[in-house]
């Protein structure tokens, strides 16, 4: 299937849960975060889609002021199609569905992008940091993230502001 | 009968342990000897890759994956350079896709034949490592002589590679291939058919198929358990649609499909189609300038792209966003050895303790990659 035929699919099952956004390229659809787990067991479970395989799961900070996204690329080993789900957050409480129980690999990555990011995988049954220790504090890849300044009685270094790239 | 239930104990592995591949440390629950829940400690390691390459530009990205997947750095790089040039449209001279093909298949072999001896040395065959490492050292030197590193090569580049293949590298190549073929041989019969070594493996950690998709397991790992996935031969890129060689697959060998020594055979079989690709290469190689096709300054339009690739631990993706300037806005690396370690407490639990020390050896995991 192509993207705009799997798009179609997600339609026709669960109207209104595809929001039109400009950004998103062919590949890419913006779901709706209420429903993301029915969603999920849809494109997972229907003959027709049969999303068996979930790629990454990478979380996107796209600058101060704006919504935190997840971004899950799944893809079919059967029918050999893939698609790419964008789920936008409220940057002060972000919170999703977790679909940990449906991919198992979605463990780790929804941990890990808690870790970098914040996002809280409601229904996770094990989330916690992944990467950075337990006891580290702020979200390091949210594009306003500041260091702390020590961390055990170990100065954390800071990256030197540089005047542009140009 | 009832299940006899002994006290639980909690027994640390790791994170300075010669059998953990790096430093990782599991926290493993069991009772007496039999292993119930392992939860894995994984972060030692991290050195901050994706932040990282948000402060630096595209080219200097490069580097930084060499350092996340070191035994298979020309791979790194493979995948991280076909995301950049999908994303920015750029074609590559005929030469380039095939150094860059020729190279990720030495490196390839390189890093299978340590995953085999280490394997053996994890469970006691000391003499195999020996051999493999001997061997793995020539790979090894053909680097050097192409482009001066042994580990870390950054060698190639947006559009091109750094140096170009010395004039006597074809010779060199063949030769090192004619070697190395009856090698495998050698290998078989000393640690493949060995009772001691296929009683450890056989029948052990099997990962049924349906499971190591769920855990996006992938890789060697993934055709141990029967599954004939290869994004080199399903979603091919570079140029690896011109040549012939086969997907090994797991078959229950000695065992159960998707056992250890199924994950291990797969390699084996996987280092000679490697040769078999390298041979082909080199005997259509054309010639040509390798660095015409590289930017002057790297300013890929705004977009985002998620590209993987075939590294030997598995599918290797690159997920690279771009808003026009010459920094990423942000590059996410999703490496095959963090899924594959994800699945070891489901596959672990009810075996023995040394067993786990097997089933961990026979993921073939780097923790560079999986800490980046």
């Amino acid at each position: 299937m192509t993207s705009a035929e799997i798009i179609a699919a997600i339609e026709n099952q669960f109207s209104e849960a595809v929001i039109e956004n400009e950004d998103m390229a062919d590949h890419q659809v913006e779901l709706d975060s209420a429903h993301w787990f029915d969603i999920a067991t849809f494109m997972k479970n229907d003959p027709n889609l049969s999303f068996d395989q979930l790629e990454c799961i990478t979380g996107v900070d796209p600058g101060e002021d704006s919504q935190l996204q997840t971004r899950y690329n799944l893809h079919s080993m059967e029918y050999r199609h893939k698609i790419e789900v964008v789920i936008r957050h409220d940057r002060e409480n972000p919170k999703v569905e977790s679909i940990e129980q449906l991919w198992r690999i979605g463990d780790w990555f929804e941990r890990e992008t808690y870790d970098m990011y914040g996002i809280i995988y409601e229904g996770h049954r094990d989330l916690r940091r992944i990467l950075c220790p337990d006891d580290w504090e702020g979200w390091p890849l949210r594009k306003d993230y500041e260091g702390q300044e020590s961390y055990h009685g170990i100065v954390v270094p800071k990256i030197k502001e540089e005047e542009g790239w140009e | 009968m009832g299940v006899v239930q002994g006290d639980q104990m909690t027994l640390n592995i790791g994170p300075q342990h010669p059998s953990t591949h790096g430093v990782l440390r599991l926290e493993v629950m069991t009772d007496g000897e039999i292993v119930s829940k392992i939860k894995p400690h994984i972060g030692y390691l991290h050195r901050c890759f994706e932040k990282h390459s948000e402060n630096v530009t595209y080219e200097q990205v490069i580097p930084f994956t060499d350092r996340c997947d070191y035994l298979a750095s020309m791979n790194s790089n493979f995948g991280y350079v076909v995301a950049m040039e999908q994303l920015m449209e750029i074609k590559v001279p005929e030469r380039v896709d095939y150094i860059r093909v020729i190279m990720g298949e030495l490196n390839r072999i390189g890093s299978h034949l340590l995953a085999l001896g280490v394997y053996g040395l994890d469970i006691g065959a000391f003499t195999p490592f020996l051999y493999m490492l001997r061997d793995r050292e020539r790979i090894l030197d053909m680097f050097e002589y192409t482009c001066g590193a042994r580990l870390l090569y950054n060698y190639m580049w947006v559009g091109g590679v750094s140096h170009d293949l010395p004039k006597d590298f074809e010779k060199i190549c063949i030769g090192f291939l004619d070697y190395f073929e009856p090698q495998i041989e050698e290998y078989n019969n000393l640690l493949t058919y060995n009772k001691i070594f296929v009683e450890r493996t056989a029948d052990v950690g099997v990962i049924p198929a349906d499971v190591a998709v769920s855990y996006g397991v992938s890789g060697p790992n993934l055709r141990g358990s029967g599954v004939k996935w290869d994004v080199r031969k399903d979603e091919p890129y570079s140029i690896y649609d011109r040549f012939e060689f086969d997907v090994p697959v797991g078959n229950g060998h000695f065992g159960t499909l998707g056992d250890c020594f199924d994950r291990y055979w797969v390699r084996m079989l996987e280092i000679q189609e490697s040769v078999k690709i390298i041979r082909q290469a080199l005997k259509d190689i054309p010639g040509g300038d390798v660095h015409q096709a590289l930017p002057k300054k790297i300013r890929p339009p705004k977009g985002s792209i998620y590209r993987r690739t075939e590294s030997p631990r598995g599918d290797l993706g690159y997920y690279i966003i771009s808003d026009g300037t010459p920094v990423p806005f942000r590059v996410k690396m999703r490496s095959p050895a963090f899924t594959a370690l994800s699945c070891l407490d489901e596959v672990s639990r009810g075996w023995m303790i040394s067993d786990v020390i097997a089933i961990l050896g026979s993921l073939d995991i780097v923790l560079g990659e999986i800490d980046r």
